[in-house]
């Protein structure tokens, strides 16, 4: 604010000599106009401020404190710090966040593209699979995960009986998500599932955006569907692929309520992630300061990679 | 050898037919330009050689074989967009070159026709750049660039300098000309711009409402325009039309106007004149057939008066479009720029019959051919 002003007021020097008002005035709408931004906002950034700043600031602070929600806080230091590498759970926790967005970000990005492609060409019911493939991203997730731990139930689920007829032993049934080896794998199927929609629908919006031009080119040039998917459709997809990974690993970092849904975190630890156990200190072991270092490392994990996605791209 | 015949090629979306049975032999090595006016059907039959839009009835032959269900690729055609088409995201070399790679050539032979075109379209110094770091007239070499790398039997270009500012337009045009001698290729050009396919054609096909109205060569078309549409879409400013009556004096014929009478030329065929004795039509004068004195080289008996009242003059610097009013009519005549005279002043002028023209007043076709 202060600068633009200051350099317009520079810039009408010769002029301000000449009419001072006509300059004042100028200023004074500036400004004036500046204010009534500024009450537009101010609504919006006090919510902001009061219920996530706030909070995200007293978070930082607390990640070096002791405090159990009702005592009196006591500084800890480092003391939090150092306790992340002796904690089993955290270690698990990280690790697994990690392969749920290592696998899951990939995996809905391409299911999303998939089905965008598809969905973007003429087919029969076209509207009706879009909406149907939209639904889960929409759908109330308590609904949706029961529906799915039915389907997925390992006696009675339609999922084990469709594999029980194709000939599968039942001693090799996967157990889904009571199962420690398939829980994991069942966390992810549902994250892609139900936020697949909703990121074809952003791809659907940039391949609609493509010069159909670029594809005639390719055609007259000799290349195949493949080749044209390869040189015109991705590269053409570049900033839509790079806003999806980045909300895409944004989102992964800190899931949790489809986990509490399904797994509670379980069997064992094998599903735990970074946010369901700061969830699990914070509100069942009331350590509020050792939590809010683990949001702290997630924080930090979030930022590291958004910076790196954020820089690849520029580079490109 | 491509020579490219069209026969009864149409195209129909749904109920609607945007072009109708079009029927045009194009020689090997010919330079057609396919003009008319906005939504005629020009890019839709382009397109339909290219193999961008399907046929939906007719035959279209390139170099004696059936083309119809031929992919593109396999048309031995390159196509040069009004837009460019330049893939964004690749340097020009690889632009260039990127037809070639999908063809598995060699590296070497893909390097020496890339260096090749881009020497002869002289864009070598920018091969590492990428298309939006390019001006419109480089990307349009570019596009010509990468048409010409596959050494095509046949160019399609559909208004490829459209996009370019008129002075560009106008080197590009000569540079277009010098290509289709180098290449020995056959050309097919769409365009809107009849100075374009006057100044680079073999033939001008001029199509309206997806049918085709004449195909001739520049020089007949603006001689021997078959109607009232292409005597007006070729040329400019327009041919002058005016509304007359054919009498005959003794042995020959006038065309009267607002009290005017023009002698028509003697060469005219009588027998095509004669039926329309009496009866109504609308002549057509180019506005270089008005003089202010008498050309020494016309002869005087298809030279008459004509004065008018002057409207406006528009200097154009090597000439003057004189807007004259006469029999109600807004004519332009095109005079030498030392003529002075004011609005509103009558303007005494001298009008050359010798490449007169006569349409039919109801179906606006030319009597003469
Ligand atoms: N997909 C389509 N569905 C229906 N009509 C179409 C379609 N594509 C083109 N047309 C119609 O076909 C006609 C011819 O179109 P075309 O693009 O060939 O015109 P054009 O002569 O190239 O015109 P311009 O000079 O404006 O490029 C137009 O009337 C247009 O509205
Ligand atoms: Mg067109």
């Amino acid at each position: 604010m202060s600068i633009s002003n200051s350099t317009i007021a520079a810039g009408d020097a010769p002029a301000a000599s000449r009419r001072p008002s006509k300059v004042l005035s100028r200023r004074r709408r500036k400004i004036q106009s500046a204010l009534v931004a500024y009450s537009f906002l101010a609504p919006n950034f006090l919510g902001f401020a009061v219920f996530t700043l706030g909070p995200i600031l007293f978070a930082f602070v607390l990640a070096f404190m002791h405090w159990d929600g009702s005592n009196a806080i006591t500084f800890a230091g480092l003391d939090n710090f150092w306790r992340l590498f002796e904690d089993k759970v955290f270690i698990a926790a990280f690790w697994n966040t990690i392969i749920y967005t290592v696998v899951s970000v990939p995996a809905t990005l391409a299911c999303a593209l998939g089905l965008a492609i598809l969905l973007n060409q003429k087919i029969f019911g076209r509207d009706f699979f879009r909406t149907a493939m939209f639904f889960p991203y929409v759908a109330s997730l308590v609904a949706v995960a029961v529906v799915w731990n039915m389907i997925f139930n390992p006696e009675m689920g339609p999922v084990n009986m469709i594999l029980y007829t194709l000939g599968l032993d039942p001693k090799d049934m996967p157990g889904w998500a009571a199962d420690r080896h398939w829980a994991m794998v069942t966390v992810i199927l549902f994250g892609v599932w139900k936020s697949m929609g909703y990121y074809m629908v952003i791809y659907l919006a940039g391949l609609q955006g493509i010069n159909s031009e670029l594809y005639e080119a390719a055609d007259l040039d000799g290349a195949n569907s493949w080749q044209k998917f390869v040189y015109v459709t991705v590269p053409q997809l570049g900033p839509t692929t790079f806003f999806v990974t980045v909300m895409l690993t944004i989102q992964s970092f800190k899931v949790f309520d489809q986990i509490y849904m399904i797994t509670q975190g379980g069997p064992g630890t094998s599903t735990l992630v970074l946010v369901y156990h700061i969830y699990n200190e914070a509100f069942i072991s009331w350590d509020l300061g050792y939590s809010s270092m683990i949001a702290l490392v997630l924080f930090f994990l979030v930022l590291a990679v958004t910076v790196v996605q954020f820089r690849r791209q520029r580079e490109d | 050898m491509a020579s490219i015949s069209l026969k009864k090629l149409n195209k129909s979306y749904g109920a609607l037919t945007v072009v109708h049975d079009i029927d045009l032999e194009i020689a090997d090595k010919e330079f057609i330009i396919l003009v008319g006016p906005s939504g005629c059907g020009k890019s839709t039959t382009l397109r339909m050689i290219a193999g961008l839009e399907e046929i939906s009835g007719g035959e279209l032959q390139i170099g004696g074989d059936l083309m119809n269900d031929v992919p593109s690729k396999d048309r031995d055609i390159a196509m040069v967009f009004q837009n460019y088409a330049l893939y964004p995201h690749m340097t020009v070399y690889k632009n260039m070159a990127f037809g070639l790679q999908l063809r598995k050539v060699s590296r070497d032979f893909i390097d020496s026709q890339v260096q090749d075109a881009a020497r002869i379209l002289d864009i070598t110094h920018l091969l590492n750049r990428k298309p939006k770091a390019l001006s419109g007239g480089q990307r349009q070499r570019v596009a010509l660039g990468r048409a010409m790398v596959r050494n095509p039997a046949v160019f399609l270009l559909d208004e490829p300098l459209s996009n370019l500012d008129a002075k560009l337009r106008g080197t590009m045009r000569a540079e277009i000309t010098k290509l289709h001698k180098r290449l020995h290729a056959t050309f097919i050009y769409v365009t809107h711009d009849q100075i374009e396919a006057m100044t680079m054609a073999d033939r001008i096909v001029v199509m309206k409402d997806g049918h085709i109205q004449q195909v001739d060569t520049p020089q007949n078309l603006y001689d021997r325009p078959v109607n009232m549409f292409v005597a007006g879409f070729i040329g400019a400013p327009q041919m002058n039309m005016m509304p007359s009556v054919i009498e005959r004096r003794g042995e020959r014929y006038f065309a009267l106007f607002d009290g005017r009478e023009l002698p028509l030329p003697a060469h005219f065929d009588r027998s095509r004149i004669a039926p329309y004795e009496g009866r109504d039509l609308v002549i057509g004068i180019r506005p270089e057939n008005f003089h202010e004195l008498p050309p020494a080289d016309i002869a005087p008996e298809n030279l008459a008066p004509f004065s008018a009242v002057m409207e406006l003059a528009e200097p154009m610097g090597s000439e003057i479009h004189l807007n004259i009013i006469a029999g109600g009519r807004s004519l332009i005549a095109r005079v030498s720029p030392r003529f002075r005279g004011a609005i509103g002043d009558e303007v005494k002028l001298v009008v050359d019959t010798t490449n007169m023209q006569l349409f039919d007043r109801q179906t606006e076709r030319s009597i003469l051919y």
